[in-house]
């Protein structure tokens, strides 16, 4: 699968999908590719103020136990509830339907520190 | 620098995730575990277990030697037989499980791969002066394993004997696509299925053969992950888990494979005082009420302390998905029906201890 154009990606995995001050936040299909069978996804709860590049939850594939971590800044407005019965949305649709979290943006200028999907298709291929 | 098994190249071929495993690179994965997973307990699965101890005992002395070495009984042994047996330290703790086969005109031992260069010493430095001769076949000789419930029919057509007349835990000398090959009854999954025996040369022309033929009616080539699913599903023990240098056969519930009326075996006064007392910490089977899964090392609590801390934990497909684990607990939490806690990342999780195994095949 080809990463999506218009998405910011850091290197980490994360993909944030930014709308004015508010972003939507998932893992990449390299992520999720690599973790393997997901059955567990622990998120931030809602009304938390998580910062940029912080562990804020897990991913819990078959094997494996992994930290997950915020690509950006600011309060937890919605987490994606439906992952609770179907955490392998996150292996099916790791763009769509397996998204994570919802963000109010506390700091716009961070998305400079991340990648566009050119960059991020470099970072996993090195 | 890690070895490689015969079918290496066949893992790579195939997509396989490789990770180092016992000193072997080893596939975890192809497809996925879940759906390796589900192959076998639906169809059939393949798996290289070529990283495994294969040891050749011969000699007349072989079956008493090894008698005052194990705690199951191996003199009782019929032709053609295979045993699950133990070795232990003098406190009764694990040295390694292993299966014996009685063969024809020798003894094959399997061994862990984690353990096969210390079980080698171990046979080495109590090798009676005469009368067993011993043959180190780690890495030079094969094991595949078909487990599933279409095993025998996949199995059948590249076979000269009838697979149908072999028993649970028997082998039978024989030829798989002309090559011979020591054919046994025995897995590790909790299914029917069977484990072949063979040259390193002739590996990767069976296992190709049998994907080939067979992978249109559901056999997967499966990893060390579905692997490790499939044994806790079905209760069976993986050393480092539930069986260690410290963890006795008798904590782990395979008292039924300690016999204790033999005269003499190492571990053996350890092993009935501890029979005897009843009062050792053991290993339960843990389900888990909600998502998260538990995890080797996290800590049980009962009646608000600790009480002891998981030995293994996964996702069990064949269980609804639960999370299902087996704990290392004092007597009283060990008992059915006990509620647990189990701590993770700081937060305690509601779990009950229910009887072993989780999943049982219907015959």
């Amino acid at each position: 699968m080809a990463q999506p154009d218009g998405l910011l990606y850091s290197k980490e995995h994360e993909w944030v999908k930014l709308d004015g001050e508010d972003a939507t936040i998932g893992v990449t299909d390299y992520a999720q590719e690599s973790l393997g069978d997901i059955v567990y996804v622990e998120l931030p709860k809602v009304g938390t103020e998580i910062e940029q590049f912080f562990n804020v939850g897990v991913i819990e594939s078959v094997k494996a136990v992994s930290d997950l971590f915020t690509p950006m800044s600011g309060k937890v407005v919605e987490i994606n509830e439906t992952l609770d019965g179907d955490p392998a949305a996150v292996n099916r649709e790791p763009y769509g339907a397996g998204w994570l979290f919802k963000l109010k943006l506390s700091d716009l200028d961070e998305a400079k520190s991340l990648l566009n999907a050119a960059d991020y298709e470099k970072h996993t291929q090195g | 620098m890690h070895k490689r098994t015969a079918l290496h190249d066949e893992h790579v071929k195939l997509g396989g995730r490789m990770v180092p495993f016992g000193g072997f690179e080893m596939p975890v994965q192809y497809s996925s575990i879940l759906k390796e997973h589900d192959a076998v307990r639906h169809r059939a699965g393949l798996f290289d277990l070529s990283h495994m101890g294969q040891f050749w005992l011969s000699g007349e002395m072989v079956a008493g030697w090894a008698d005052t070495l194990t705690t199951n009984a191996v003199g009782t042994m019929k032709p053609m037989q295979a045993r699950y047996n133990l070795f232990c330290n003098d406190a009764g703790g694990t040295h390694d499980d292993t299966i014996f086969y009685r063969l024809e005109s020798r003894w094959l031992l399997v061994v862990n791969a984690s353990n096969a260069d210390k079980m080698w010493e171990h046979l080495i430095a109590n090798r009676p002066a005469s009368g067993v001769e011993l043959e180190n076949q780690h890495g030079k000789s094969s094991l595949i394993a078909i487990q599933g419930p279409c095993s025998v029919a996949m199995l059948q057509p590249h076979v000269d004997v009838d697979l149908a007349a072999i028993k649970y835990y028997f082998c039978i000398e024989g030829r798989v696509d002309g090559v011979p090959a020591t054919i046994a009854r025995t897995g590790y999954t909790g299914e029917d299925g069977f484990e072949l025996f063979l040259s390193n040369d002739a590996a990767p022309t069976i296992w190709r053969a049998l994907l080939e033929s067979h992978r249109n009616e559901g056999l997967e080539p499966c990893g060390l992950g579905a692997r490790d699913v499939l044994r806790l599903e079905a209760g069976m023990p993986l050393y480092g888990h539930e069986l260690t240098e410290t963890i006795t056969p008798v904590q782990a519930g395979l008292t039924w494979a300690v016999k204790t009326a033999k005269p003499e075996f190492v571990g053996k006064e350890a092993l009935e005082r501890q029979i005897h007392g009843d009062d050792y910490s053991r290993i339960a089977g843990v389900v888990m009420d909600g998502r998260v899964p538990a995890r080797e090392g996290y800590v049980v609590w009962h009646d608000g302390r600790p009480v002891g801390s998981i030995r293994s934990g996964s996702i069990a497909p064949s269980l609804h998905n639960k999370n299902v684990a087996t704990a290392l607990l004092e007597k009283a939490a060990a008992t059915e029906g006990t509620r647990l806690d189990v701590e993770i990342r700081g937060t305690k999780h509601d779990a009950t201890v229910v009887p072993l195994p989780f999943y049982k095949r219907a015959k």
